[in-house]
């Protein structure tokens, strides 16, 4: 297919993605820069239609948010509360039971699951966790723990991370999210979670997650102090994960939302900068399967729109999302299986309802 | 495929298409396809990187009306005891906010009060210009037409009466969708389509400038939205009076008609077939007051090359649900953002 090109520079990365060549981290770079929004979502687009075809997926999921206690206090953060700070919560096995039931008659597929680091939590209580989901949904896929929390559980449990995630898939962890990663870099380590793991220890675990085979995500969250380049060295980072292990899933760029955090002096991301983030994930990570336009953060519009720039994911209905609103997320808190469905008909795509492992469920 | 490629061949070549090439790209094409060339258009118009914006504020002098359109949640009846016509002193402070915000003109609107005749609107002119050293954009041609048969006057006398009390341009509005099938069923008290043209028509001619807008998503169908630009465009060829034209997506709640409200890629595909369509109209404008912040920005380059109005005060689509509210900062900021320079501009499109 023939572009026209705005910014004729964008012809050079767009021949490369025509012959199949890799990205350079100077081509990265250019994706953030250029201004010919719409050349860079036609090249975005050519390489989601080759990959999807007119498919859009999307899941039928619950979150669960088990505790809102957390020691790490990351400064970029609204959802974490102290110990005996007003509006802290832990849900007790018996809650968790409780809410997965309120819902039980939904066609729910996966449980995303995740929470603070807690000190007044056991590793039992994380095994017993896993075990109730499996028992009142046990069809459901259970896809729980940043890596940021299993490095926490195996020093609850006093155990390797190879046997922690061992315990964890006997209870019944399936997959994982890709959270916790923020931006891999030392300087934002440093300046807003130097409390949380590092990025050698993330990728150090998320390898071993995935030699144990287990499938996780990736996210990055942009729009705080980072600069483009350290935007693009996490991209690469990941991309040469992904050619060793082949266990990443889907990429998920998180727009940051500064309400609530240490952070509000920062101002929301604009609609230009997710779209490229989106696009910029598509061309840069060309060994990963899918991307997400994760609705919650950029808003239902714009997610829609991002669908044509390399989106083929719109994550799920949700229902009760969290943490992003109490980050002033303007989003809703959930969309219905009908809302999804007429965005992404409303787009020029096909919906495809899917599991964790993007298997089509057959279901309506 | 062959026939989408030669009407996108068309329009490289800045040939003109009609009404059923326009149908067939935009049923046809994907999204993008559609908006680079828009894109294209837009840098053809205007090569420079410049966004422009107003400083406004939209005064409803009344929010009575006669007209009782069915996609309004802003009006209310006589009788219905929550009407009001504007007090002179309300008025003033308002202008005088407006100015000391550095805006530039008041967009005046009202309901169509049955019971205003001309000399209403000559004294509210007349004492805002003795006043105040502002431009009046004001008075839709369905007001228009109101005052005109409400004063027995023609539409030429009309205007020209409230010109030389002080009306300089005309917004667009009230266009709604100018085919008379779905006015009768939206808005059968309001002017004929064919009206609410002469009334563009006669007011270009006395030289006020207007604007053009069409608002779409309630029943509507795709034909009819290219129907009501072609009818703009022959007049454009005529008089070039319109400034711009401003697309904008029907908001139903608190409205009597039922319809799921028009996506954001919907909304992105219909401005940029505008920019394709009207080869003879200077700007597009986004709108921001419909879309939310995020979209107008992304229509920056779907065609558009105007982010309307800072809008100090609206009051018609907040009825209807929708609340998003931009400040002056925040709009330059979008548009800064985007790759662009914010401009500050008159009614007329000329930098300030």
């Amino acid at each position: 297919m023939d572009i026209s090109f705005i910014d004729k520079r964008l012809e050079g990365i767009y021949s490369k993605v025509l012959n199949g060549s890799r990205l350079s981290k100077e081509d990265g770079i250019y994706i953030y820069e250029t201004h010919d929004l719409i050349g860079l979502g036609q090249i975005a687009n050519h390489v989601r239609r080759s990959l999807h075809a007119n498919k859009a997926f999307y899941i039928y999921n619950q979150h669960l948010n088990y505790t809102n206690v957390c020691k790490n206090r990351c400064r970029f953060c609204a959802y974490a509360r102290d110990r005996k700070e007003k509006g802290a919560y832990t849900w007790s096995i018996d809650e968790i039971e409780k809410r997965l039931l309120e819902r039980i008659d939904e066609p729910v597929n996966e449980l995303h699951i995740v929470g603070g680091l807690n000190e007044a939590l056991t590793f039992d209580y994380f095994i017993a966790l896993l075990k109730t989901v499996k028992k009142v949904r046990p069809k459901a896929t259970i896809k729980a723990f940043t890596c940021v929390e299993i490095d926490y559980l195996s020093k609850l449990a006093k155990l390797s991370i190879k046997q922690t995630i061992q315990k964890l898939k006997q209870a019944g962890l399936e997959m994982m999210p890709g959270g916790g990663a923020e931006i891999l870099n030392s300087r934002i380590h440093g300046e807003l979670f130097p409390k949380k793991i590092n990025h050698e220890r993330w990728l150090e675990i998320v390898r071993a997650v995935h030699e144990a085979g287990i499938k996780t995500n990736a996210t990055m969250l942009y729009g705080h102090i980072e600069t483009i380049e350290e935007r693009v060295d996490h991209l690469i980072t990941l991309r040469q994960l992904q050619d060793e292990t082949k266990g990443f899933s889907a990429f998920i760029p998180l727009a940051f939302h500064s309400e609530n955090t240490k952070l509000t002096h920062i101002q929301s991301t604009t609609a230009v900068d997710d779209l490229k983030n989106v696009a910029a994930a598509r061309l840069m990570l060309d060994n990963f399967d899918h991307i997400k336009a994760y609705w919650v953060m950029i808003g239902e519009k714009l997610a829609q729109v991002a669908l044509s720039f390399g989106a083929d994911d719109l994550d799920g209905t949700i229902i009760e999302e969290r943490i992003t609103h109490m980050a002033g997320a303007k989003s809703a808190l959930g969309l219905t299986k009908e809302q999804m469905e007429d965005m992404i008909i409303k787009a020029g795509f096909e919906p495809v309802e899917r599991d964790s492992f993007y298997n089509p469920i057959n279901s309506s | 495929m062959d026939s989408l490629n030669k009407i996108i061949e068309k329009i490289d070549g800045n040939e003109r298409i009609d009404i059923n090439e326009g149908l067939t790209l935009f049923r046809k094409a994907d999204l993008l396809t559609l908006a680079n060339l828009a894109n294209h258009k837009r840098f053809y118009h205007h090569p420079e990187k410049i966004v422009t914006y107003v400083v406004d504020r939209n005064i409803n002098y009344t929010n009575i009306c006669a007209s009782g359109c069915r996609f309004c949640a802003f009006f209310v009846t006589h009788d219905m005891g929550n009407g009001y016509i504007i007090s002179k002193k309300d008025l003033f402070d308002k202008i005088a906010e407006t100015l000391d915000l550095g805006g530039t003109q008041i967009l005046l609107q009202g309901g169509m009060h049955p019971d205003l005749e001309i000399d209403y609107y000559t004294d509210l002119l007349t004492c805002i210009k003795e006043n105040f050293d502002i431009h009046i954009h004001g008075f839709s041609p369905p007001e228009i037409d109101f005052i005109a048969k409400k004063s027995s006057l023609s539409i030429a006398q009309t205007l020209s009466i409230l010109k030389e009390a002080g009306l300089s341009s005309i917004p667009g509005g009230g266009a709604e969708i100018l085919c008379d099938d779905i006015r009768q069923k939206v808005s059968p008290n309001k002017c004929s389509s064919e009206e609410w043209i002469e009334v563009m028509r006669q007011a270009h001619k006395q030289g006020m400038r207007s604007s053009a807008t069409m608002m779409f998503g309630h029943i509507e169908k795709d034909f009819h939205i290219f129907e009501h630009m072609d009818k703009l465009r022959n007049l454009q060829d005529e008089t070039h009076g319109f400034t711009a034209f401003i697309p904008w997506t029907f908001q139903p709640d608190n409205t009597k008609i039922a319809v799921k409200k028009k996506t954001s890629v919907e909304y992105l595909k219909v401005l940029a077939m505008s920019r394709i369509f009207f080869d003879n109209i200077d700007n597009i404008q986004a709108s921001w007051v419909t879309q939310g912040d995020k979209i107008a920005q992304t229509a920056l380059f779907f065609g558009a090359n105007d982010m309307g109005s800072t809008m100090i005060e609206e009051n018609v689509v907040a009825s209807a649900g929708v609340d998003f509210m931009l400040s002056k900062e925040e709009l330059t900021r979008l548009i800064t953002k985007a790759g662009f320079e914010p401009c500050q501009r008159d009614c007329y499109y000329n930098l300030l």
